[in-house]
């Protein structure tokens, strides 16, 4: 599955904001950190403004700040505010649904949507700064201990 | 998104395998949760969870002050479709009033350290994927899609 730019960016400033709170960051600081248009996620960051995501000063010492409940707020919320999350977007055509074949693959891709959508919102921001605390994906590559002796003994 | 005041976590909360006497407190939490009582149920939990405990099963408590602010109930699974044991939750309930303050956090790490002492290295479980309370509980966890898919179909 494949995210938006926008979306990306959004999630990116989101989590970057939001990993402290009290910390002001220029849209330039964030868009150096991960590489991305400074202008595109200039706009981005306006959108969040607009969804009460984050707060922007002006000035010497200014920037953006998360303004957000990190507990609470989901990436679903989140990519809600630039993209149709799932179902929406897979809405088949209306051609599809005139055939049972169709119908059929309806039902699959509606079943895959599904559990994206409840992946999405059961993940909070709070979360992903945990799971990006843990950098589970250093960790991936090493060999996988054997189950327990004394589980397997039973 | 609001932010709310969290209430504050009793520092006498300790965390307890279940007892018989334990059962009406459960039974009745369970029900406050769900909006169903499900005695028999319970209590044929407790008689195979927490009285007989032979095999790695586990039904833990979270107590303040005599009241039962939560539960959590687990298992060890083994060698389903080949897969070695593993530790497996099927309950979690913690009082809406006590919530966010961590009583499930201890119950999930008081069952993760029994499932370590039973000698497995990972923790399962499933529920509907429309209970974000809990999933997102268990999110917080740290716990993420495993190598199952859950399949269901309805018997005419």
């Amino acid at each position: 599955m494949r995210l938006q730019k926008a979306t990306s960016f959004a999630l990116y400033a989101v989590l970057e904001l939001a990993a402290d709170p009290l910390r002001q960051l220029s849209g330039t600081d964030i868009a150096d950190k991960y590489g991305i248009s400074a202008h595109h996620l200039a706009k981005v960051l306006r959108d969040l403004g607009r969804a009460g995501l984050v707060d922007s000063a002006r000035g010497v010492g200014g920037g953006y700040r998360f303004i957000g409940n990190a507990k609470r707020l989901t990436l679903f919320d989140v990519i809600q505010i630039f993209e149709p999350v799932a179902s929406e977007s897979a809405a088949s055509h209306d051609s599809e649904l005139e055939t049972d074949a169709g119908h059929a693959l309806h039902i699959v891709l509606n079943e895959i949507d599904d559990h994206a959508i409840a992946t999405f919102r059961s993940i909070t921001i709070s979360t992903m700064l945990k799971l990006i605390a843990r950098r589970p994906w250093e960790s991936a590559a090493k060999p996988a201990k054997s189950a327990g002796k004394a589980a397997s003994d039973r | 998104m609001t932010s709310a005041a969290a209430p504050e976590r009793s520092s006498k909360l300790r965390i307890r395998p279940a007892v018989s006497r334990d059962l009406p407190a459960l039974i009745a939490l369970d029900e406050e949760v769900t909006g169903i009582a499900k005695r028999t149920y319970w209590k044929e939990t407790f008689q195979l969870y927490g009285a007989r405990r032979r095999v790695p099963r586990f039904f833990l408590v979270a107590e303040s002050d005599g009241t039962i602010e939560g539960f959590i109930v687990g298992e060890v699974r083994a060698w389903e479709f080949g897969e070695p044991p593993c530790g497996w939750i099927f309950a979690v309930q913690v009082r809406p009033g006590t919530r966010l303050t961590g009583t499930g956090t201890l119950l999930f790490g008081a069952l993760c350290d029994a499932f370590r002492r039973a000698g497995v290295q990972k923790v399962r479980t499933m529920m509907l994927r429309g209970n974000n309370l809990v999933l997102s509980f268990f999110r917080s966890q740290g716990m993420m899609a495993g190598p199952f898919i859950e399949l269901e179909t309805t018997l005419d």
